[in-house]
C-alpha cells in the first residue's frame, strides 16, 4: 500500500499550477510595480535626500545635514500655514460627516426618487476644483455675493467673508461643503447594507429611535465612518486648489489678499518650491507633512479598534 | 494609504524630475550672425496682431530658423522643469520682476556678447526698463512693453461735486482725505461709488517714491520698507479705504468691476479718482468712447510727474541650444523698425474695426517716438487724445523696482504687510517692521 507523506509544516511546497499561477500575477502586477517604484519610491527616496539639502532646482544641491528641518521649527510662516491647516481640519472634518450622515439618513427615506437625489448630491463633487474656488469667491463677495445677500434677508449684515482675517477660514470651510457628496455616498450605502432585523429586534426591546440609531445605526456604519474619517482628514491636509485658486491663483487676488489667513501647508510648501526656489527647504516641509499625516493616521487606526465594528470579525 | 503616498510625493515626484540634470552649462549668450537651426520659446503666444506681425517679420529675414512657440503665459513650474532637466528653451518671454532672482541662480545667461556681436543699441530702451533686465551691471534681458501707470478721473462726476480736474491734486496727502470724502459715495454701510482708490498694495512703491524713497535700493540688495516715508505713504493710502467703509467693502465692490468692457466703472460712474496702468485707456477708447474721462500724470508730493514702469523682456536660457538665434529673436522683436510694422498693424485693425488707435508703449523709446510721429493720428477726441498725450509724456518720468535676487520674496514682504494692514490686524509701522525682517532675511539669503 502506498503511503502518503505530508509536507513538513511551513514548508508547503507549490504545486507546478501554482508556481505558474504566482509567475502569471507578477507579471501583470509589474506594470504597477514599475510604475510604483518610478513614479512613487524614487521621488520619495529623492525627496528625502533633497529635503538634506540648499537646492534651487536650478544648481545642484548641496548638503546641508538638518539646516532645512531646524528651519521649518524656526519659521513663523511654517507655523501659521500648519496652524490654518489644522484649524481647518479639526472644523471641516466633522462638519463634514454630520452633515452627510444627516443627508444620508434622509435619503435612505426617500423612496423612489432616491437615485435623483443621490445624482443631485453627488452632482457638485463633479465640479473642477479651480470652478468651485472662483465660484465661490463670487458668492462670498461682501457686498454682492449671493451668501450675504441672503443673510441681509433675515436682517442679518453679512462679514467680510474675503478679506476679514478672521472669517476667510470660516468661508473656505463653508465652500468645502460644496463637495460632500462622495462621503453622503459612502453613508447611504452603509446604512442601506445594516440588516432590517436589527432594528426589527431593537425596537421589539423597547428601543426609541436615537436608541436604535445610536445602538444600531451607528455601529453597523462605524467602519464607513471611520474610512471618511481617515481620508477626509488626508484630505484636508492636503487642501491645495481651491484655495489657491481663490487667494493666490493669479497676481491680482495674490496681491490683495490676506495671504496669511489663507496659507495652507501645501500652498506654503508650493510657493516656496516654484515662487522662492527652495526646493531642499519645500521638500522638508512634505516630510514634515507625511509624519504628521502618518501620525494621526495611525492614532485613528488605533482608537478604530476600540470603536469600529467590521462585519465577520469577532469583537 | 495611497494618498498618503501622493501627498508625500508631490514635492518629491517633481524634485526627482527636476533634479534630473542638476546643474546647466555656462557660458554667455552666442550672440554670433549665424542664424539656422531651430528656435523654441516659452511664455509668448499669439495673442495679437503686435505679436504675429513681429514673428512673421523675424520669420521672413531668417527662414532657416525653424521656430517653435510653444504658446501660453510663463509657467514658473514648467520652466523650471525644462532648465532642470537639461532641456531649456532657448527664449523665456517673462516679467521683468523675475529676471533678478533667475540671473542670480545662473538660469538665464548674460547678454553681454549678444548685445555686442549683434550690435543691439542698449541705449534705446528706456532706462527704468534697463534698470530691471540688468543686475550687477550686467544685462541679462531685452525688454519689450513699458506699461506705466496714470491718473483716471471720471470729469462727470467731477462737475456733479462741484468741481474741476484741475482741482484733484494727489501730491496734496493732507488735502486728500477731505477730497476724497467730497468724492465717495458710502451710504447705509454700503459703498457705491469709489473717490480715490490709492490703488494699494500693488501701487505702495509709487506712493512711497512720490514720498521721496525707494522701497529698494538701486543695486535690489536692500530693502527699505520700514523706512518712515513709506509708513506715511501707506498710512496715507490705507486711510483712503478706510474712509469708504473699510477694506472688506472697498475690495468686494471694486472686485465687480469690469475694465474691458462697456460696463467698465468709468461709464458706471462707480469711481471718480483713481491711478492704473495706461491699458485702460485702449479699453475705454474700444468700449466707451463718450465717456467724460480726463488723464493725469500721477505725481510725486512736489507736484512733478512720476510712474512707475513694468513689463515683460526675453532672456536667453543657459544651456540654449540656439543662442546666436535667440538673440537676433530678442534684437529683432524689440527693434525699431519691427515694432513700428506692428503698430501699423494695431492701427490697420483698429480702423478697419472703426475704433480709435491709442498708440503703443514699448520700451523702446526711438520706436515710441516713430510710432507716435509717424503712425499715429489725433482721433479727433480731445480727451482721448489729451489722454494720449499725458501718457507719453510720462514715460520718460518712470522708475522701476530693480532687479532683485529676491525679487518674489520681497514683493510677498510687502504686499502681505499691506494686507495686513488693511485687515486692521496690524498698524502700518508695525507691518512694514515685519516685512523689513523678511525682506532682509530673503535678500540675504539670496544673495549668499
Amino acid at each position: 500500500m502506498a503511503t502518503v507523506t505530508a509536507p513538513a509544516p511551513g514548508r508547503r511546497r507549490r504545486t507546478p499550477l501554482a508556481r505558474r499561477e504566482a509567475r502569471w500575477a507578477y507579471l501583470f502586477l509589474a506594470p504597477w510595480i514599475i510604475g510604483f517604484l518610478i513614479f512613487y519610491a524614487g521621488p520619495m527616496v529623492a525627496s528625502l535626500w533633497l529635503s538634506f539639502t540648499e537646492y534651487d532646482v536650478i544648481n545642484p544641491p548641496e548638503y546641508n545635514g538638518l539646516d532645512n528641518y531646524r528651519e521649518l521649527m524656526s519659521d513663523p510662516a511654517v507655523a501659521r500655514s500648519l496652524g490654518n491647516t489644522v484649524y481647518y481640519t479639526a472644523l471641516h472634518v466633522p462638519l463634514v460627516m454630520l452633515i452627510s450622515l444627516g443627508l444620508a439618513l434622509l435619503l435612505k427615506r426617500v423612496g423612489r426618487l432616491q437615485g435623483f437625489f443621490r445624482t443631485v448630491f453627488y452632482l457638485p463633487v463633479m465640479t473642477p476644483a479651480v470652478a468651485v474656488g472662483i465660484l465661490f469667491l463670487l458668492l462670498l463677495n461682501t457686498q454682492d455675493g449671493l451668501i450675504n445677500r441672503a443673510l441681509g434677508l433675515v436682517g442679518i449684515d453679512g462679514p467680510s467673508w474675503t478679506t476679514d482675517p478672521h472669517w476667510v477660514m470660516p468661508g473656505i470651510i463653508l465652500m468645502s461643503l460644496w463637495s460632500l457628496g462622495s462621503t453622503v455616498i459612502i453613508y447611504l450605502a452603509a446604512l442601506q447594507n445594516v440588516p432590517r432585523d436589527l432594528y426589527e429586534a431593537a425596537s421589539i426591546d423597547g428601543a426609541g429611535p436615537w436608541a436604535r440609531f445610536r445602538a444600531v445605526t451607528l455601529p453597523m456604519i462605524s467602519g464607513a465612518l471611520f474610512f471618511t474619517l481617515i481620508v477626509n482628514t488626508i484630505a484636508s491636509l492636503q487642501m491645495f486648489t481651491e484655495v489657491y485658486t481663490m487667494y493666490f491663483g493669479n497676481r491680482e487676488t495674490q496681491n490683495t489678499f490676506n495671504s496669511d489667513a489663507a496659507s495652507f501647508y501645501v500652498i506654503h510648501l508650493f510657493q516656496e518650491a516654484f515662487q522662492f526656489l527652495h526646493m531642499g527647504f519645500a521638500s522638508a516641509m512634505a516630510w514634515l507633512l507625511f509624519a504628521i499625516i502618518l501620525v494621526i493616521t495611525l492614532a485613528q487606526v488605533k482608537l478604530s479598534n476600540r470603536f469600529v465594528y467590521y462585519e465577520g470579525e469577532d469583537q | 494609504m495611497s494618498r498618503i503616498l501622493r501627498a508625500t510625493a508631490f514635492a518629491g515626484a517633481l524634485s526627482l524630475v527636476l533634479s534630473g540634470c542638476g546643474g546647466v552649462g555656462g557660458g554667455d549668450a552666442g550672440g554670433g550672425t549665424a542664424t539656422k537651426g531651430t528656435l523654441s520659446t516659452m511664455g509668448f503666444g499669439f495673442s495679437d496682431e503686435i505679436a504675429t506681425t513681429r514673428v512673421d517679420a523675424f520669420k521672413r529675414d531668417h527662414p532657416d530658423v525653424e521656430l517653435k512657440v510653444t504658446e501660453g503665459a510663463f509657467d514658473e513650474q514648467q520652466f523650471l522643469s525644462a532648465v532642470a532637466s537639461g532641456n531649456p528653451p532657448d527664449l523665456v518671454y517673462m516679467d521683468r520682476k523675475l529676471i533678478g532672482t533667475y540671473a542670480k541662480r545662473g538660469s538665464i545667461q548674460p547678454l553681454t556678447d549678444c548685445v555686442k556681436k549683434q550690435d543691439i543699441d542698449l541705449e534705446q530702451y528706456r532706462s527704468a526698463a534697463r534698470a530691471q533686465v540688468t543686475l550687477d551691471g550686467t544685462v541679462y534681458g531685452i525688454p519689450e512693453f513699458s506699461t506705466v501707470r496714470v491718473v483716471y478721473l471720471n470729469e462727470g462726476l467731477l462737475k456733479k461735486a462741484g468741481m474741476t480736474a484741475d482741482q484733484v491734486n494727489l501730491a496734496d496727502w493732507a488735502a486728500l482725505p477731505a477730497l476724497n470724502t467730497k468724492l465717495a459715495t458710502v451710504s447705509g454701510g454700503r459703498l457705491s461709488r469709489i473717490g480715490i482708490d490709492p490703488k494699494i498694495p500693488e501701487f505702495l512703491p509709487m506712493w512711497a517714491k512720490a514720498n521721496g524713497v525707494d522701497m529698494l535700493s538701486a543695486d535690489g540688495r536692500t530693502a527699505r520698507l520700514d523706512d518712515p516715508k513709506v509708513v506715511e505713504a501707506l498710512t496715507t493710502g490705507v486711510n483712503l479705504i478706510q474712509q469708504q467703509g473699510g477694506w472688506g467693502k472697498f475690495k468686494s465692490f471694486r472686485d465687480t468691476f469690469d475694465f474691458f468692457g462697456a460696463q467698465n466703472p468709468l461709464s458706471k460712474n462707480q469711481i471718480v479718482a483713481w491711478p492704473m496702468e495706461e491699458w485702460f485707456l485702449n479699453q475705454a477708447a474700444k468700449n466707451s468712447p463718450n465717456v467724460e474721462l480726463v488723464v493725469k500724470p500721477f505725481t510725486d508730493r512736489q507736484g512733478r510727474p512720476l510712474t512707475q514702469s513694468a513689463g515683460q523682456a526675453w532672456v536667453i536660457t543657459k544651456g540654449a541650444k540656439n543662442p546666436d538665434a535667440a538673440c537676433a529673436f530678442v534684437k529683432q522683436m524689440t527693434a525699431t523698425d519691427t515694432w513700428l510694422a506692428a503698430a501699423k498693424a494695431r492701427a490697420d485693425a483698429r480702423k478697419a474695426a472703426g475704433q480709435p488707435f491709442t498708440g503703443l508703449y514699448t520700451a523702446n523709446a526711438e520706436a515710441d517716438k516713430k510710432i507716435f510721429d509717424e503712425l499715429y493720428q489725433p482721433t479727433g477726441n480731445k480727451r482721448f487724445d489729451d489722454a494720449v498725450a499725458t501718457i507719453r509724456s510720462v514715460q520718460d518720468a518712470a522708475f522701476a523696482l530693480p532687479a532683485s535676487p529676491a525679487g518674489a520674496e520681497f514683493d510677498k514682504a510687502y504686499y502681505d504687510a499691506v494686507n495686513r494692514v488693511l485687515a486692521g490686524q496690524e498698524q502700518p509701522a508695525q507691518a512694514l517692521r515685519r516685512a523689513q525682517q523678511e525682506a532682509t532675511a530673503a535678500l540675504d539669503k539670496a544673495a549668499k
